[in-house]
Parts: structure tokens; sequence; C-alpha cells
């Protein structure tokens, strides 16, 4: 008897061995990068950390004999400071793949180091459709959303249902720029108008002056090409200064479930929105937000937590079949293998890095409707994965085969 | 009749605006000018206290029930006692030695205080609403304005207006005033100059904390509504010149109108302009508009 034991154990290393030989440093290393600190810590931040760990957890990593460690760090939004941190998590760390990165100019300066050092680059928060577009590489795949799927879930309703003149606020940087053109042209493409945008700096506490301007504009529809605390306070100045009660509609282009709740349900009932992920839509969502949220002061997963487990779970699966984290490998295995995970279920991911999965269109309840905390959609169309991205050939991405 | 492509009902719109904004940039750097001016320190933790006094009224109405009327009232105490502690704890050992060592001091327990409430709250803030009596607003024919905002305006020059008074025209005020320059001599009068002193803190800091009580129903209550404003608050306090308390007043509401327009000219520049400023003013007025060289 303890002689089998002893062989068994003796068998466990000696596999273990053999997939560690093929990692650089014995050890696969995920460094998540992300806002801890700053405004968009609550839509990702510690959340995505532990997502991670909780997917490493599930795919019972050790015992297929992959040894995964997971560090994080904090990029203030910067790109500047996230270079550095990629650089010096690469360079001197060992780190073989660099998760979630919200802020899209961050994630694009991300983006180009990653395959100039072959590994590989997991994009949740980050929403530039760029990543897979013009900017795609082979070591990057974009899992969550983007800005082009956003703009055609809540842009094209919106219009659908009438509003067709739209006048944005934009936050002034490579996100921002790229919703508000993603967004812009599904309204021209249903005959709609835009009648103007007013660019504000990140971070900007007070909206009213941008505000009026959009008033004064008279469109239809004010649509916030912004995110995180600027959404909020952009939506909660907006009913200060009675903007629908004066017959204009607002459109929160990204919205996060942190979001719903930090306005509350008074303030953002009837908002509709774009998302991939809602933590009360199945069982297994449910799961997922019964154990992180608990991790996290209460806050319920976001659809960039989701995104970050499912990756790094679909990542891993594709590092055990290949043997290697040889980036161009393994992001080209992850392309191979369709996906399947608990939170978007069965998917694939596209030769230009864009996973595919259905996006929803949710609607904030009213307060009356909501049974409980956090109890805060309801579903109002699922777009299916067939439209909900950009098709593949209008990315303009240089891996994909013309013809 | 136009001003370079903006129409006149648009403009007075946000100027009225920046002057909302300006209300604020005047409530903080007048605390600060107030601290500075009696205390010679430069008070880095101001931003943080401004956020404690929004928190505060969050949770008085979370935890008490007493709602935003009572909260104008006890936040501010309520912090400024917070700021007293600080003071008679650290602050105090400070005074003697360069500025430099009381703004490392307040800039690290600004960090902590806002390390620590994010840490508890997330980033994303915690909602609060207009009291009710505020809700709504006037047409104005160029514009909406919410009552609140009016509201906000008024009690903050009112507040500014008192300050002023009690610091340059009351008895108590000339104490206060006497005992920044000769300490020495008003102590030997009879007056506790070091009480006087930590009450002056404690003042400075539930000015703050009234701020952030006004604050608190028009943008979220967060960790990081301090630090955001705090900068620009800086830059009006050396607009103004260091200790200036009608300088603090002025250049808040200036700038504020300043802010606004470069919020209809050009959008992208709003978070610089008063920065453009505070380096043209320092070029060519170093101890800044309303501040007598030392």
């Amino acid at each position: 008897m303890k002689l089998k034991t002893a062989f068994a154990l003796l068998a466990l290393v000696g596999m273990t061995g053999v997939a560690h030989a093929q990692l650089s440093g014995g050890v696969l290393k995920i460094g998540v990068l992300n806002d801890q600190s700053g405004l968009y810590a609550d839509v990702t931040g510690q959340g995505s950390v532990i997502a991670a760990r909780m997917a490493v957890e599930d795919f019972k990593a050790e015992s297929k004999g992959i040894k995964v460690e997971i560090v994080f760090a904090d990029h203030q939004n910067k790109p500047d400071v996230g270079s550095a941190l990629v650089r010096q998590w690469i360079d001197r760390d060992g780190v073989d793949v660099i998760a979630d990165v919200p802020t899209s100019s961050v994630a694009l300066a991300v983006n180009e180091i990653v395959k100039e050092k072959n590994k590989v680059f997991l994009v949740s928060g980050a929403a530039s459709a760029a990543l897979t577009g013009n900017a795609c590489t082979p070591n990057t795949v974009h899992w969550t959303y983007d800005n082009w799927a956003l703009a055609n879930g809540t842009a094209k309703a919106i219009v659908a249902a009438g509003g067709d003149s739209w006048y944005f606020l934009t936050a002034d940087y490579a996100f921002g720029h790229d919703l508000e053109a993603q967004v812009a042209a599904v309204v021209k493409a249903a005959n709609g108008r835009v009648v103007g945008a007013v660019r504000h700096p990140l971070s900007t506490p007070d909206f009213s002056s941008f505000l009026l301007q959009a008033q004064a504009s008279k469109a239809k529809v004010i649509g916030l090409a912004n995110a995180g605390g600027d959404t909020i306070n952009s939506i909660k100045q907006a009913g200060e200064f009675g903007i629908s009660k004066g017959g204009q509609k607002l459109a929160g282009l990204l919205i996060f479930i942190t979001d719903v709740h930090a306005l509350g349900l008074p303030t953002a009932q009837g908002l509709q929105f774009t998302e991939s992920f809602y933590w009360d839509r199945n069982d297994a969502s449910r799961d997922f937000a019964k154990r992180l949220a608990p991790q996290v002061k209460g806050n319920h997963p976001t659809m960039i937590h989701a995104g970050v487990y499912a990756s790094v779970l679909h990542l891993l699966k594709a590092v055990e079949a290949t043997k290697t984290d040889d980036g161009a490998k393994v992001v080209a295995k992850m392309k191979e293998m369709p996906t399947d995970d608990p939170l978007f279920g069965k998917g694939v991911i596209r030769e230009d890095g864009r996973k595919i999965h259905d996006m929803f269109l949710f609607e904030a309840k009213a307060p009356a409707e909501s049974k409980g905390p956090w109890d805060y959609y309801k579903l109002v169309r699922t777009i299916p994965a067939a439209e909900a991205f950009r098709p593949l050939n209008e990315g303009g991405c240089s891996l994909v085969k013309k013809g | 009749m136009d001003f370079f492509g903006i129409p006149p009902q648009a403009l007075f719109g946000q100027l009225l605006l920046g002057l909302i904004n300006g209300a604020f940039y005047a409530m903080l750097s007048l605390g600060l000018a107030v601290i500075f001016g009696m205390l010679n320190i430069i008070n880095f933790t101001h931003g943080a206290q401004y956020m404690m006094g929004a928190f505060a009224a969050y949770f008085l109405l979370q935890y008490t029930g007493l709602g935003y009327w009572w909260a104008l009232l006890v936040a501010p105490i309520v912090v400024g006692i917070t700021g007293m502690v600080i003071e008679r704890l650290m602050l105090r050992h400070l005074y003697k030695l360069d500025h430099l060592y009381g703004l490392l001091l307040t800039f690290g327990l600004a960090l902590i205080i806002q390390g620590l409430f994010q840490n508890e709250f997330g980033s994303s803030g915690l909602p609060y609403r207009i009291p009710p009596e505020l809700t709504g607003g006037q047409n104005l024919g160029f514009m909406f304005l919410p009552n609140y905002r009016a509201w906000v305006v008024v009690v903050s020059l009112a507040i500014c207006l008192a300050t002023w008074f009690v610091i340059e025209r009351t008895k108590l005020g000339s104490y206060l005033r006497a005992a920044t320059e000769n300490p020495a001599l008003v102590q030997a009068f009879g007056i506790n100059v070091p009480r006087m002193i930590t009450l002056t803190y404690g003042a400075g800091v539930a000015l703050a904390a009234f701020a952030g009580v006004l604050a608190a129903p028009i943008y979220q209550v967060s960790p990081l509504m301090g630090s955001n404003l705090i900068i620009i608050v800086f830059a009006v306090v050396v607009i103004g010149g260091m200790g200036s308390i009608m300088g603090a007043i002025v250049t808040g509401f200036g700038l504020g109108l300043i802010e606004g327009l470069t919020k209809v000219f050009y959008p992208q520049a709003s978070a610089t302009v008063i920065f453009v400023i505070m380096a043209i003013v320092l070029l060519i007025k170093p101890a800044g508009l309303f501040g007598r060289a030392r």
C-alpha cells in the first residue's frame, strides 16, 4: 500500500517535472494589471485579481502540473506607468501573461510590448475595438466586450426607439474617442444625426457645464462616451439639471453594475446599456458572485471580473494542451480550441483575437421592481453572438486573410 | 449677437455654473488660507477633510437618520474635532520647523485617510440625495438652474464673508492676527495662544467639512472627491496669495468663472487652465494677486 502511494507520488512529481520543463522559470506567472486606486478600481481592481485566482483554483492547475503564480499592480490609468510596469514584469520578474488592463490608452501601449516580447495579453477591462482592429497582434485576446459591441447593442436600440439625433459627452482619451466614433457610425448608419460632442478630461468632478451644452444642442439623445466615476457623475448631475424632464434621453454607453449600485436605482432606473455578463443570469453566474462578492466588500462582480475569470481559465486549458508558455503558440491554441466556461458559455476566439459570445441589452430596474440588494437589471434583448461583434473583415486586422 | 460663435444665453449659463464651482474653490481655499495665515502650516489634508465632511453627512443619514440640514451643522463639528486632535498630537511639533515639514506630514495624512476610506468604501462612491426642500429648479430663460446649486452659491458666499469679517473686523480676529505676528507678546497679555491655534485649525478644517457636506448631493460621496479638488484649490490659494483671506475668496470665484469659460471654448483644457494662470501669476507677482511679500 505504502509502496503504491510512493509510486503514485513519484509519478506525480515526474509529471509536474515534465510540464515545468517547458514553462520558463518553471511557473506560469500571470500579471493582473489594472486600476487599483482610481475611478476604475471598483470595476476592475482587486475583483479582477481574485477572479484570476478563482480561475486557477477551479482549473485545479496544480494537480495538472502547472504551477501558477498571480501578481498584480496599479497602472493608475497612465500609459507610461503601465508600460514601465509591464516591461519590468516581463524582463525582470518573468511574467508570462498580462491580464485585464482597463483604460484603452494603457491597453494599447501594453499590447505593443507584449507582442514585442512574445507573451500573452488577455484583455478584459479595455474597450477599444482597435485591439482587434488595426492594432491586433498574434499575442492578444480581447475577451469581455468592446466599443463596437457597446455601440451596436445600445445605440441601435435607442435609434430604433426614435432617438435619432445625438450629442456626446466624451472622455478625452483613446477609449472615449473610439466609443464616440463607433456609436456615431451606428447612428449614421441608421439615418440618425450627430449634432455635436464635447470632450471632457478624465476624472472630471463637475459635468454641469457640459450638460448645459448638451441641453442647448437640442439633441434627442445625450450619449455618455465615458466610464466609471465620470459616468456616475454625469448621470447624477443630468438628473439635477432636469435633462430627462426636458425630453432628452441619456444613453450610458458603458455602464457597470457597480455604477448602478453607486447611483442607486432611483437615479439609474430606465437606463439601457449593453453588457456581456450579469451576476443574476443563471446558476453559474450566481455562484460566481457568491464566491467573489465577500472578498470585495460585497460588491457584485462586473463583466470585467467575469472576463478575467473566463479568459484565464481558457488560457490554462491552452497551456495544458501546448505545454509551453510561448506567447504566440499559446494564443494560437486558444483560438483553435472552442471556449467553454461557466460564465460565458460556449464560444470561439476569432483569428483577430476577438472572443465571440452573446451580448445583452439590459435596463436598470425601477426601485419597486428590485427584490433585494444588487437586484438591478432586467434583460431587454439578447444580442446573439453572430451579430454582437464587428464582422471579421471590417476591423482592418492584418492577421485576417483577405479573400 | 454671438460671442465667438457662442450665443449669449449659453455664455450666461456657463458663467453662472463657473460661479457655482467657484463657490467650492472659495470655501476650500478660504480654509487653507486661514490655516496658513494663522498657523503657517500648508494643510494638504484639506481635501481629505472635505471628503470626510461628505462621508460624515452620509453616515449621519445612514446610521442616525439625521438629514442634510443637521449634517450641515454636525459634520463640520465632528470633522473639526478630528482636526483639533491632529493639531494637538502632530502639527504642534512642527511650528518651529520649515513649512516643508508641515506639508509632508499633512500630505502623508491625506494619503492615509484617503487610502483607508477607499479600502473600506471602494472608488465608485455612495449616493446622497438632494434634500427635498431644494430639489427642482428655476428656468431662467437662458438656462435651467437647479435650486440646490443656487443654494450652494448663496450659502458659501455668506460663509466666506462671515469668515472674512470675523478675522479682519472683530476683536477675536485681531487677537488671532496678533498671535501670528508675535505669539510671545500676545501670550504675555494673558491670551492662551496654543488653544487659540488649535481652535483656528479646527475652524479651518470645519470649513472644509462644510464644503464637503454641500458637495455631497452634487458629486458622489467618494474617497477620491477631495484629491480631485485639492490640487486646484492649492493653485487658487497660490494665485490669490498664501494666507490672504480676501484673496482666497475673490480668486476662488474668479477662477471658477474662468474655468467655466474654458469649458465652453476649449473643454479639453478645462483641467489645466487654472495651472496656466498660476504659472503666469507666479512669474509676474510671486506673492500672489492679493499677497504681501514677507
